[in-house]
């Protein structure tokens, strides 16, 4: 097998063939893969849910994931937060020329091993090679299935409801940018499928109103939009929003705000005031949910505002992440 | 220990005379906002925020002058994150990566030393603006680059004090009846600095840290001074009368006082920092950036920065000009007067 | 403008101190101030600006005395 990625592994012709048996087939293996058409026919549902999203992210192996384990982990989510049950996988790869195969195989695993985790098949996918520095990039699109008549939208918060954050605010966002500024930690990226707390949540009887992953744009940018789409307010208590000491550290240092953090392993809910404590510890025994808080409640008045309660006393008005969310100095 | 529930209920039961305070420094804005510190606040009592954003008072040429120095000399332009998106008169670095712009965004000015031993063959100008916390950083910075003889490194500078620019607030007109005192230059300057000021005006000062517990007593003590021309340190963990003299000394040395343009207050004598003579060589043509070409004729930069518009006056705010689209810097910046009542959407 | 964070000096070495904020190590210089490992101190933009002195508590508490004394 080749050390790098040529030009000819993105040909269609023998290197193609042999990229695909040598890597993806061997680590996707399953049984609809392995018939390699062009596209998979899989059984289907009355109601399907489908996303798609790309992955570019530098560094590609960062502390607590790689490139390989957010592009599973992100596209299966999507698919939890519409109360889906994930199941079939494709994705894409586009791969610079100079790609170490090392690496490639690396990440290839990850995925794998990823969606071992998650419980999907990784059923059909593409390669292309261009030129460049040995960079790569992931597409992932996800199908999953909704096995009952409930509808879990941005749209569906409600008067009384009850907010619980999964736990602790910034991680993956943190993790990345400390791998770009002279600034050492420990701080991993919280990268994680969350299908055990979705499962659990649903199946254990908790009226879910609304769940959404707090990916970029942090947990005020999500927030804001379940505001606007319910046409409710959500008021939360800066007490009670969970993030990890090293977090508040590394975001202080550079004039970030934890609350346009993102993370890759954290949802929001939005459940009936009546389940609230039962869909915390529901969230809390879960995996990746240890740190779960309430962290706010919804109303009425004023829709399409978040407002959050600071610990001196005073209220602030919460939007979307504006730009990039750049580290300030001055 | 201080109790500061006392303090946040005097401040929102306040019924004495109007008090407007203005914060001059950028960051106390931010803070500001962070901790809802308007929302305890009597309706008596009113913050302006002040020309203390060194983002927002850069005026568009230096931008320009950035641009070119990478663009038609081929320097990589190494800058804080702050200044990336602010827009020229024409664009921001940002957006001209396209045409060849070459960028790195740092934490620290030091960190452009290892760029240029790694790079010899690269030609480096750090964007350095700032006031007198970030000044003594700039000159470690010349220090390190002479002790080691790194010749592919020049600072572009638009380095500004703060007393002048407080001094013309004061004689301006605009109706301000106390300052919240920056709490980061005061630990470089010392706090003794504002009592000419505040003596010759009669208006009280409060050097202030950045927690809500520290801006609620510093705005404490300025109401109840109100009229007086006190001095008072609400910051003595690291603020001293007298403050770091050994970054005076090292400033001092590397840096002399010159006139300089603030966008919205116009030129202010003795107002700037710029390289001595003997360093010239380490300067990427910091003289006579003094254009400031607004991108909207209609904005209204100018007004805010002086206290004599909050952000709504301002026909564009809002509308034409918002974060993702901004018309002058006290939009772009996020400790910008604009920027912060648009987020914290006050009265949009 | 001038975001700055106190933090714990772990170790200094050729005048470059590796400062602690919570678990974040960063490396600042000390060309601006006299300090030690051990010391609590403001950093800014990778240099240390001032020690950090947390007995002035105590001043700030008269201060705050003065303060509400006046009319």
């Amino acid at each position: 097998m080749d050390k790098v990625i040529t030009m000819a592994h993105g040909s269609g012709g023998k290197d193609t063939d042999l990229l695909i048996k040598d890597i993806f087939t061997r680590y996707f293996d399953n049984d609809t893969l392995n018939q390699m058409e062009d596209s998979a026919v899989v059984n289907g549902n009355s109601k399907i849910a489908m996303t798609t999203d790309s992955f570019v992210v530098t560094p590609t192996i960062f502390p607590g994931g790689d490139i390989g384990r957010l592009c599973i982990c992100g596209t299966v989510n999507d698919l939890l937060m519409r109360g889906a049950i994930p199941k079939y996988i494709t994705c894409g790869f586009i791969l610079q020329e100079g790609l170490e195969i090392d690496s490639l195989k690396y990440i290839v695993k990850s995925m794998a091993e990823t969606a071992k985790e998650a419980g999907v098949s990784i059923v059909a996918g593409d390669t292309k090679v261009v030129e460049g520095k040995g960079e790569l990039y992931i597409n992932t699109a996800g199908v999953g299935f909704i096995n009952d008549d409930r509808i879990i939208s941005s749209k569906g918060c409600q008067k009384g409801d009850s907010v619980i954050v999964s736990g602790n605010l910034g991680d993956h966002h943190s993790c990345i940018l400390s791998q770009r500024m002279s600034i050492t930690n420990d701080i991993k990226s919280d990268c994680a499928p969350l299908c055990d707390m979705v499962n659990n949540l649903l199946s254990g009887g908790i009226k879910v109103h609304a769940l959404r992953d707090v990916t970029r744009g942090g947990l005020a940018t999500v927030l804001k939009e379940l505001a606007i789409s319910s046409n409710v307010s959500v008021w939360i208590d800066e007490e009670n929003i969970p993030v990890l000491e090293s977090v508040k550290g590394f975001s202080g240092l550079l004039g970030l705000d934890p609350l346009y953090m993102g993370n890759e392993g954290k949802l929001v809910a939005v459940v009936d005031k009546s389940d609230e404590e039962k869909a915390l510890e529901i969230i809390k025994k879960s995996d990746y949910g240890r740190n779960a808080k309430i962290v706010g409640h919804i109303e009425e008045n004023e829709p399409g505002k978040v407002l959050l309660k600071t610990e001196i006393g005073g209220i602030r008005n919460l939007d979307v992440l504006m730009g990039e969310g750049l580290p300030r100095i001055c | 220990m201080i109790d500061i529930k006392k303090y946040v209920d005097y401040l929102r039961q306040y019924d004495g005379p109007c008090m407007n305070i203005c914060e001059v420094c950028g960051s106390h804005t931010a803070a500001i906002a962070k901790n809802g510190i308007k929302s305890i606040l009597s309706p008596k009592i009113s913050l302006i925020s002040g020309p203390g954003c060194p983002v927002c008072v850069t005026p568009s040429s230096y931008i320009d002058r950035l641009i070119d120095l990478s663009l038609k000399e081929g320097y990589t332009i190494v800058t804080f994150g702050d200044l990336m998106k602010v827009p020229g008169s024409k664009a921001s670095i940002s957006s001209s990566k396209w045409q060849g712009v070459k960028s790195v965004m740092v934490y620290s000015p030091l960190d452009v030393i290892s760029l240029a031993v790694n790079n010899p063959e690269e030609k480096y100008v750090f964007a350095a603006i700032g006031f007198e916390t970030t000044t003594p950083v700039y000159a470690l910075l010349l220090q390190q680059l002479i002790s080691q003889n790194i010749c592919n490194v020049k600072l572009l500078t638009a380095l500004k004090t703060m007393p002048p620019a407080i001094e013309k607030m004061c004689k301006s007109g605009s109706p301000i009846h106390g300052f919240i005192a920056p709490g980061h230059v005061s630990v470089i300057t010392g706090s003794n600095i504002y009592q000419p000021i505040s003596s010759k005006y009669n208006i009280p000062f409060g050097v202030a840290g950045f927690t809500g517990e520290d801006l609620i007593i510093a705005i404490y003590g300025i109401v109840k001074a109100r009229g007086m021309g006190k001095v008072m340190n609400f910051y003595p963990r690291v603020v001293t009368e007298k403050g770091n003299i050994k970054a005076q000394e090292m400033m001092a040395k590397y840096f002399e006082i010159c006139d300089a343009c603030w966008r919205g207050l116009g030129n202010i004598p003795v107002s700037g920092l710029k390289l001595k003579e003997q360093y010239s060589f380490y300067d990427a043509g910091s003289y006579g950036l003094d254009e400031d070409i607004k991108i909207n004729k209609m904005c209204s930069c100018d007004k805010v920065l002086t206290g004599f518009f909050k952000p709504k006056d301002c026909t564009l705010f809002g509308k034409a000009c918002t974060p993702e689209n901004p018309q002058g810097a006290c939009m772009v910046s996020e400790e910008g007067s604009c920027h912060t009542a648009y987020v914290n959407g006050e009265n949009i | 403008m001038c975001v700055a964070l106190p933090g714990k000096i772990i170790s200094i070495d050729n005048g470059i101190a590796v400062v602690d904020f919570n678990g974040n190590k960063v490396n600042a210089a000390t060309g601006l101030v006299d300090v030690k490992a051990g010391d609590y101190c403001l950093v800014h933009a990778g240099c240390i600006l001032q020690k950090v002195d947390e007995t002035e508590a105590l001043d700030l508490i008269d201060l705050m005395e003065e303060v509400k004394a006046f009319s």
